[in-house]
């Protein structure tokens, strides 16, 4: 019963896609900590965790949204707690596979951090010669570079890490 | 936690909080006035990242009692805020909406010294006794990195460029640290603050930021000005530019507030 009920609000939490690449979900790109729930009357009254990339970003007033209105969607649930925790913090390497693929193929080069410096591959043609353009693109969490080799503008989502 | 100690862990927060709120909304004054476009966008991000560190400090302040986060930012009067006097001060003469005549040196040595005290204080807090506060620190930290590195290029580039921005530059600077005095100062908590090791003292971290700075201003054959201190913001005492900060920000709250009816 309950295994059910967490699977349901995994499949929900899914639905939540990035307000500005829905190509990825919320899970892709590891903001999900923790689910927990209390049975109701009627049903039952679920509190789920959340990780926010950057603290400042004004779409997370947008997933809180979302989230909960995804999760009202599963049957059983009554009510629903969305929090956002900063502790532990969200770092780039909590996003999935998927996620990095996801991000890819909206043309934006996922995070990636290889001896404490910033790795930066071409999301079009591979290439590690780029350049920064503007290290603050149209999100905080987002630069804008240039491909010198395919010659591509492109962004790049900026890594969060401990190591830097 | 004695009553006396919760007051000092108060006023700690207090400062940064405050710090980085006026901070945010100095640098959001910015928008459509930079020296080009895609520095709008860069300031505008920072501001934005400042402000919601400022929210969590805030949010902390309300989780040990202090009231709503929401009117800790926006309905404390200036006498009560804790914010170093360098954060408050206008970019220049004029209003946003009418005249700006903003001074981007000022904003570049401005934000580059603040970042840069800022990251020393954060390293710091990382090791603080309230382990809420030190597990923030590690976050902030994170965001901090791509703020320093904005500020630091913006420094050195301008420095190296006309005789006139070296000009300009020397100038601001010497604004800059005429305020700096009560930056690394905690004020009348100072004592408690120590002693509940919830930050390293003043000195040490002044120390710090010195060996941070030395090396960019070597580099640049620059002479650091004096670090002199007008008012004691950590002890409520501002100059008349918070005010008018306070009574533009309060406008926008309440009718925000009142929008909700
Ligand atoms: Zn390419």
């Amino acid at each position: 019963m309950t295994t059910g009920l967490e699977q349901e609000i995994r499949q929900a939490l899914d639905t939540v896609k990035d307000p500005e690449i829905d190509a990825v979900s919320i899970l892709d790109l590891g903001m999900f900590e923790t689910m927990e729930w209390t049975e109701t009357s009627d049903g039952y009254a679920v509190r789920v965790t959340l990780l926010p990339t950057f603290l400042g970003c004004p779409a997370l007033e947008i997933i809180q949204k979302n989230t909960e209105a995804a999760l009202l969607q599963v049957p059983q649930v009554q009510t629903v707690d969305v929090v956002f925790l900063f502790d532990p913090p969200w770092t780039s390497d909590r996003i999935t596979d998927r996620g990095m693929t996801g991000l890819k193929s909206f043309g934006i080069a996922p995070p990636r951090v290889i001896d404490g410096h910033w790795e930066i591959d071409c999301p079009y043609c591979g290439s590690t010669f780029v350049s920064i353009e503007n290290l603050f693109g149209p999100t905080a969490c987002r630069s804008i570079l240039y491909c010198k080799s395919c010659k591509n503008p492109f962004e790049a989502m900026k890594p969060v890490s401990t190591l830097m | 936690m004695t009553e006396a100690e919760r007051l000092a862990l108060a006023s700690l927060m207090y400062q940064l909080a405050d710090d980085d709120f006026l901070y945010a909304y100095r640098g959001s004054e910015w928008l459509g006035l930079a020296p080009h476009i895609e520095e709008d966008v860069a300031s505008s991000s920072i501001a934005q990242d400042s402000m919601g560190h400022a929210a969590m400090y805030y949010q902390l302040l309300e989780d040990i009692g202090e009231g709503k986060a929401d009117a800790l930012a926006h309905v404390r009067l200036a006498h009560e805020r804790k914010n170093s006097v360098l954060v408050e001060r206008v970019n220049g003469p004029g209003y946003y909406m009418e005249n700006p005549e903003y001074d981007w040196a000022y904003a570049v040595v401005r934000n580059y010294c603040y970042t840069l005290a800022k990251k020393v204080r954060i390293d710091s807090l990382k090791k603080s006794s309230y382990a809420p506060l030190a597990a923030l620190a590690v976050k902030v930290n994170m965001e901090l990195y791509y703020h320093l590195l904005h500020w630091q290029t913006w420094f050195t580039q301008l420095y190296q460029s006309t005789e006139t921005a070296r000009q300009k530059m020397d100038a601001a600077l010497e604004r800059v640290l005429a305020d700096f005095g009560d930056l690394f100062d905690y004020g009348e908590a100072t004592e408690i603050i120590d002693e509940m090791r919830l930050i390293e003292g003043q000195g040490i971290l002044i120390d710090r930021w010195y060996q941070a700075l030395t090396p960019v201003l070597v580099d640049l054959n620059v002479t650091l000005p004096e670090m002199k201190m007008t008012y004691n913001g950590r002890n409520g005492e501002h100059s008349p530019d918070l005010n008018d900060a306070l009574s533009t920000l309060g406008e926008v709250y309440l009718l925000d507030q009142s929008a909700v009816w």
